[in-house]
């Protein structure tokens, strides 16, 4: 059991839906985003999912783009990443944690080599957008053998056909991707989202979480309404982007979670 | 050669792998039109109506078989080897990518795909793109890098008038691989309706291979013309890579020809070494997974991709097909570097003595030419391809020149 399965475990026993929030790591600096990550689970988040900065986000729109440069302006690396979950686990031994990237700097630092310090520094699972189950002897199945998760995005691509093998080697949850296109897009109606939750929940035990294109907590409580939670992104890294402070980006934040708790 | 388990010709596997490289690193929403695409090429590959097709334009379109030249003052000056150009710079749009984009069209029409998008650096591929496109009356949008879009402007005026719509990429740094970026950004917000058609041998399985099947025109026919002038296969092939696509073509047929030596050629920019300024992924990078592939990457220590530095925008980019990377590492092609200041020098070269004014890109193999076949014997055949031709790069060379074009 990881952090990860406990939350959702005690959020199914209160019947409440899960709030996911994203954040980049670095953006706009390493001290800036400790403190907003720091401040996450008191506004109500109860996954958080840490970006990790690569050069080129070939799944992600403009804002998440600009919010990877700044990162890597600032000097932000892989292994700064890590330190930074290491000093947020100093305070919180209980807000599951989730790295979202891109495979190159990983399969950079060593398959083995990171998931070791991964572990080690208090990481619960891995979303890794350009690896899917057709290369899940890269990471994945690695992943599970060091005791993380690996999350899966399901699609509104992703078949009957297709599904079960997605599902297959998915553990934590499943993060369903809204829409065809890049993080930060419109926004997908709930009754567009409801069916294909359903589909999805027909063939796993595992929860669905929704995200892309959720900006409001209106939207957030309608998205998590129809599934097990939601997660926003983009949204809250224009908070960060438009340079507001901490306190204010948390409040924001908080916002987004009530809606979604609201239901 | 009858023997396949020896053979350098089978791959790639069922994974898309050559080797460690090659396989299938996109999203999810993106990998079941990638097996849908396999699965038609698949198909289409042993039809026989999609080649008769090909060739039908290949010769009247195209303008195919491209002549191979004997380069006879250039093989004197250089006092050595007997050196050959593969004319491919005389298709139709002046260079080899049509070869490719003709096949992805074609398929894309027995797709269903009405709308075809793609990237270009130099701008080579958008045009030959938006010129099939006109042809066919598809929809067409080019993604370019903004840097490029404003050194490139004839190429930018040719695709406009051709009917594309050209996008100026200002993500990441405006350069080749960003432009690659919004091309599969676009492909993942229009999944319906929308073919991409990549421009080189890189990419997701099955791009690799099946814009290498393309570009094989070119190696099959160098095979049957220099059966016909010097009744034997040549000694040595060369050509420039930048994604490598003209060098696959090239290299493809002879693979299985261990007497053929194969030479790849990277841009070196200013020289490769630590300062990293070139573009020359297979001799100063390492492997990594990008676009879609595990191939060799110019990348820092946190595994971010590096941009690439060449006076060629058509070698601008700081990765390589996965097969190239596959024949470096079993070490049945060998890949050399050529600084800027070499391929200006072969330019010229080749226009002095030949009448030839050749692109950028075959400057380079060029320049390894002229490195090479003075030490060689004068029955050693070499055959360069001559990818495409210099007009585009003009200005360029003129600027490095310091001639004032006003």
């Amino acid at each position: 059991m990881t952090r990860i399965d406990t939350k959702f475990e005690s959020l199914r026993s209160q019947g409440r839906k899960a709030f996911v929030a994203y954040i980049m790591a670095g953006d706009p600096d390493l001290e800036t985003s400790l403190q907003v990550m720091k401040g996450l689970p008191s506004a109500g988040v109860d996954v958080i999912e840490l970006g990790v900065p690569f050069t080129d986000p070939m799944a992600d729109g403009p804002t998440i783009q600009l919010a990877g440069q700044r990162a890597l302006e600032g000097g932000q690396t892989l292994e700064k990443t890590l330190q930074m979950v290491r000093r947020f686990r100093e305070e919180d031994v209980d807000t599951p944690i989730v790295l979202m990237g891109y495979y190159n700097p990983i399969y950079n630092r060593g398959v083995e080599t990171f998931l070791k310090d991964a572990t080690e520094a208090g990481i619960d699972g891995l979303i890794v957008v350009d690896l899917p189950p057709e290369e899940d002897d890269e990471l994945c199945i690695p992943a599970h053998k060091a005791g993380l998760n690996f999350i899966r995005l399901a699609t509104p691509t992703t078949d009957d056909k297709r599904l079960p093998k997605v599902l297959e080697n998915t553990s934590g949850f499943v993060y369903y991707v809204s829409i065809t296109g890049i993080t930060g897009s419109a926004a997908a109606q709930s009754t567009d989202v409801a069916p294909e939750v359903t589909r999805i929940k027909s063939q796993t035990d595992l929860p669905v979480i929704v995200g892309f294109g959720i900006r409001t907590p209106d939207a957030a409580a309608e998205i998590a309404g129809v599934a097990d939670g939601c997660v926003v992104g983009s949204a809250i890294v224009s908070e960060i982007a438009a340079g507001k402070p901490v306190a204010q980006v948390l409040d924001f934040v908080k916002g987004l979670a009530e809606g979604a708790h609201r239901v | 050669m009858d023997d396949l388990v020896n053979s350098f010709m089978t791959g790639p596997d069922d994974k898309g792998r050559f080797g460690l490289y090659g396989g299938r690193f996109v999203s999810e929403t993106l990998m079941p039109l990638i097996l849908e695409l396999e699965e038609q090429y698949e198909h289409a590959k042993t039809d026989q109506s999609f080649w008769d097709e090909m060739d039908f334009l290949w010769k009247h379109y195209v303008g195919r078989p491209s002549p191979l030249y004997h380069a006879e003052r250039l093989s004197e000056h250089l006092g050595g080897a007997k050196i050959y150009m593969k004319r491919d710079e005389l298709n139709h749009t002046g260079a080899h990518k049509i070869n490719n984009v003709l096949g992805q069209i074609i398929l894309a029409k027995r797709m269903g795909k009405d709308r075809i998008i793609a990237e270009t650096g130099a701008g080579q591929h958008g045009v030959a793109t938006a010129t099939v496109c006109a042809k066919f009356g598809l929809k067409c949008v080019v993604y370019m890098g903004a840097h490029d879009v404003e050194r490139q402007q004839p190429n930018v005026f040719r695709m406009k008038l051709l009917g594309a719509e050209v996008v100026p990429v200002t993500s990441g740094r405006g350069t080749l691989k960003d432009a690659m970026n919004d091309a599969l950004r676009d492909w993942v917000t229009n999944v319906r309706d929308t073919f991409y058609c990549i421009g080189t041998v890189a990419g997701p399985h099955p791009y690799p291979a099946m814009v290498r099947d393309f570009q094989s025109i070119i190696g099959k026919e160098v095979r049957e013309q220099m059966h016909e002038a010097e009744g034997r296969l040549p000694d040595t092939v060369i050509a420039a890579i930048g994604g490598g696509s003209n060098a696959m073509g090239l290299f493809h047929p002879f693979l299985d020809d261990p007497d053929v030596r194969i030479i790849g050629v990277e841009a070196g920019g200013k020289g490769v070494d630590d300062k990293m300024e070139h573009c020359a992924s297979l001799t100063g990078g390492r492997p990594g997974v990008l676009h879609g592939n595990r191939t060799y990457l110019l990348q820092d220590d946190d595994g971010q991709i590096l941009e690439g530095f060449s006076i060629s925008a058509g070698l601008d980019y700081p990765g390589i097909g996965p097969e190239h990377a596959w024949l470096k590492d079993v070490g049945r092609a060998e890949y050399v570097s050529i600084t800027d200041k070499e391929a200006l020098e072969a330019f010229q070269l080749s226009c002095a003595l030949e009448g030839i004014i050749p692109a950028l890109e075959p400057s380079h193999a060029l320049a390894h030419v002229m490195k090479i076949a003075p030490e060689l014997p004068k029955d050693h055949v070499i055959c360069m391809n001559m990818c495409g031709r210099g007009d585009k790069d003009i200005y360029a060379v003129a600027k490095h020149l310091g001639f004032d074009m006003g």
